[in-house]
């Protein structure tokens, strides 16, 4: 069987969740790969959620929120805006490939682009293949593994 | 008071009023060119002579400026007031032979020819200054003034330049009274593109149907409000309703609800070449014809050309801007059923032949369908295809100074029509204003710049911020019927919210727990509505719920997870990642 990723998608109400009721509506077709969670704002979006999305069996998250001087808030997506780019740090530091972290901008009328940007994540978290992590068991006694047996568990 | 007596008639008047004034008071008519009551008598003409007989000696005044001081006795007709009129206005006639107001007064009297010279048979000006007077003395813009002496002498312009002082007031043209000056419009589009004087017209009714439809100065153009002077309009206003005073004022109210009615732009075809919109004569868009059309217009609601003709045939286009790739994609929705409109007041003012192209024929209302079967049977000419491009009929083959070329598709051929007139039914596009409205009123735009319902099916009405309603076009391209629809459940809307006279919180909101709050302090700038405040005795953050809007970023930055957003908790929201990734 082929790869079926599963991707969390996190959305604000005021304009991605609205774009992607608008491409339901409006009848386009994109991947069912993506769950969708509903926040007020891009500005909700707690790291923890992402990690949590990625642990819990997630391969890819995708954040969406109003295009930049459109938040429905003012400036929630500014702080978003800059959250996320420490988090794909934070991945990367964890041996998580960053690209499996998204932020997209989608407005309450691009019913289309929430399309596209769904379909275009999905494909590229196909190419990356299945997110593996290892459970690892930090017992100060018995370390579970070594620097390089996590890093070549990451790769 | 002195009494006078004019032609045998009696009358009291105040000292120092003239006897133009007098005769005029009497009904007793004495002819005059240089006068005008805005200015100070100057008396050039000499046609408003009279005898004026004082203790029995008999003098020859001009009318317009001989101030009465004492009681005489005024002849206006006599035979030698007559002889002395004739020999001035033939003067005139040498000097003016051309001023049509001169010819019909000599017709008047009986002269044929002038005994003197005439110097130049075009001339029309009889010096008699009104203009600049006017231009000087009352409006004080000094853009005209007389030049050289002598035979030589006109009124000029310095330097036989366009004067900069000039406002274009058209006083002078207003007070010639030969017609030797005259307004023209330079753009040459006056009938119908401008209900307006001119660019710099000082003061307008705004549109003919404005509302209230009452004339308005523009400090901008008038000359009161460069020198102080002028004020004409006060002076012939006899209801004493001109301000000068009167300004803009930015008032401040408090409000419950905004229903958001900006309407659209018309789309500007300039930019589309092969229409030649603006380069060759009579292409209106849709909305300068039914400019054209209201009664109220300077056509009179007569369907003309610039030249003032009736059209021999005219050409309807549809779809101009809309659906078109390179302009808008979407259908603007009005534009058949107006076009159909258009064909059919042409047919009903005017023989024309009317030829419309369409690219598909909307006509989706109640009623519409109907109306298209009846401009058929007004033998409309309805042929399907978009213009394409028009262009001068060089040839002048056909019954018409333009060719409309297109691609007839019901019969697959090409087809150039010569018509006199075109009408581009031009796309209805948001306003320029729009997205700047949208982020002032913290309600979205699409990407066409039409303002965004909450709902496209269940709240057509309402915006995603509480207390904004849409009505109208700004949603999107409708016609009046489904405007006022909207218009009227936007305010049903309105009226529902501010009956209740409370308004209903979101249940949703961010909480702080004080006993985890560490007074960091770090949500205190993050709240775009400075709904955290902190607590100085306590030293812990609090949030004010009313005031809070539910973004939840204060949340997301929590170190210590003190705040909990109501509906949407970490617990919340972990669960769901977790259930929704099984
Ligand atoms: C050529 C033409 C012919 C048409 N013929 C017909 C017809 O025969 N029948 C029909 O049913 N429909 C017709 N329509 C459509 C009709 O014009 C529209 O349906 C109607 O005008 C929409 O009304 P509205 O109130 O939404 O917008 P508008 O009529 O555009 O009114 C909006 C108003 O808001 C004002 N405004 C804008 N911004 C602000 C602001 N920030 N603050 C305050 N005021 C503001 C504007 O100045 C304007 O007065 C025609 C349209 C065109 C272009
Ligand atoms: S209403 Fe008719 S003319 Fe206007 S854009 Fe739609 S199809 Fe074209
Ligand atoms: S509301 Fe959409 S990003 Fe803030
Ligand atoms: S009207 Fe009196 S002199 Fe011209």
């Amino acid at each position: 069987m082929s790869f079926e990723p599963k991707i969390l998608g996190i959305l604000c109400n005021w304009c991605s969740y609205t774009g992607a009721d608008l491409a339901g509506t409006a009848r386009m077709k994109y991947p069912a790969n993506m769950r969708s969670v509903r926040v007020m704002c891009s500005g909700r979006v707690d790291p923890g959620f992402i990690l949590n999305a990625l642990r819990s069996g997630a391969d890819g998250v995708l954040i969406c929120g109003c295009h930049p001087g459109d938040c429905h808030y003012v400036e929630g997506n500014y702080k978003c805006m800059r959250r996320i780019p420490l988090t794909k740090k934070l991945l990367a530091d964890m041996g998580i490939d960053p690209r499996r972290l998204r932020l997209e901008w989608v407005s309450a009328s691009e019913g289309a682009r929430f399309q596209s940007v769904v379909t275009g994540f999905t494909e590229e978290i196909r190419t990356l293949g299945p997110l593996e992590l290892r459970e690892l068991n930090f017992d100060a006694e018995h370390p579970a593994g070594t620097a390089q047996e996590i890093s070549a568990a990451a790769s | 008071m002195i009494s006078i007596e004019i032609d045998g008639k009696q009358i009291e008047v105040e000292e120092e009023t003239t006897i133009l004034n007098a005769a005029n008071a009497l009904d007793i008519k004495i002819p005059t060119l240089c006068y005008n009551e805005l200015i100070e008598p100057y008396a050039v003409c000499r046609i408003c002579v009279v005898e004026v007989i004082r203790r029995k000696r008999t003098r020859l005044v001009t009318a317009c400026n001989y101030p009465l001081r004492e009681s005489v006795k005024v002849r206006t007709n006599s035979e030698r007031v007559l002889k002395l009129r004739r020999m001035n206005l033939e003067l005139l006639m040498a000097r003016a032979p051309a001023a049509k107001i001169i010819q019909e007064m000599a017709a008047e009297m009986g002269l044929e020819t002038t005994r003197f010279p005439i110097e130049n048979p075009k001339e029309s000006c009889i010096l008699c200054g009104l203009c600049v007077q006017m231009c000087q003395d009352v409006v004080g813009a000094y853009a005209i003034g007389f030049a050289d002496r002598g035979s030589k002498r006109e009124v000029s312009t310095p330097y036989e330049r366009t004067p900069e002082t000039c406002i274009l007031c058209g006083a002078c043209a207003q007070v010639c009274p030969t017609g030797h000056i005259r307004m023209t419009d330079a753009e040459e589009r006056i009938i119908h593109s401008k209900l307006s004087l001119g660019p710099n017209a000082a003061i307008t009714i705004p549109f003919r149907q404005a509302i209230p439809n009452v004339p308005r100065i523009h400090a901008e153009h008038c000359i009161h409000f460069k020198t102080g002077e002028c004020m004409l309009c006060s002076k012939v206003c006899p209801k004493d309703c001109i301000h000068y005073d009167d300004k803009d004022e930015i008032e401040e109210f408090e409000i419950g609800a905004v229903i958001v009615a900006t309407g659209f732009d018309d789309f500007d075809p300039t930019p589309m070449k092969q229409l030649g919109y603006g380069r060759y004569p009579n292409i209106l868009t849709g909305a300068e014809f039914e400019q054209m059309n209201n009664a109220g217009s300077p056509t009179g609601g007569k369907i003309v050309m610039e030249n003032g003709e009736e059209p021999r045939s005219v050409a309807i286009l549809h779809c101009i801007g809309s659906r078109d790739e390179n302009y808008h994609k979407y259908c603007s929705r009005v534009c058949c059923m107006y076009a159909l409109k258009f064909a059919h007041l042409v047919k009903e003012k005017s023989n024309a032949e009317v030829y419309q192209l369409y690219v598909d024929m909307r006509a989706f209302g109640k009623g519409y369908e109907e109306f298209y079967q009846r401009i058929l049977d007004e033998g409309v000419n309805v042929i399907r295809g978009k213009g394409t491009e028009i262009v001068p009929n060089r040839s002048g083959a056909g019954d018409g100074a333009l060719l409309v070329r297109c691609e007839d598709t019901l019969i697959g051929k090409f087809r150039e029509i010569p018509v006199d007139m075109v009408v581009l039914c031009s796309a209805l596009e948001a306003r320029s204003d729009a997205t700047d409205l949208a982020r002032k009123l913290n309600i979205s735009a699409g990407a066409d710049g039409w303002f965004i319902e909450s709902h496209p099916k269940l709240g057509p009405v309402s915006t995603t911020t509480e207390g904004i309603y849409l009505a109208g076009v700004c949603q999107g391209p409708k016609d009046i019927p489904d405007t006022v629809a909207q218009g009227s459940a936007a305010a049903a809307q309105a009226m529902k919210m501010l009956a209740q006279g409370q308004i209903l919180m979101d249940a949703a909101y961010a909480e702080i727990a004080e006993e985890f709050c560490s007074g960091c302090r770090i949500c205190n700038g993050l709240c775009p509505y400075n709904a955290i405040s902190f607590d100085e005795t306590k030293k812990v953050s609090n949030v004010n719920s009313a005031m809070c809007k539910a973004c939840g970023t204060c949340v997301a930055a929590c170190p210590t997870g003190a705040i909990a957003a109501r509906h949407f908790t970490d617990e919340q929201i972990y669960a769901q990642i977790e259930g929704i990734l099984v």
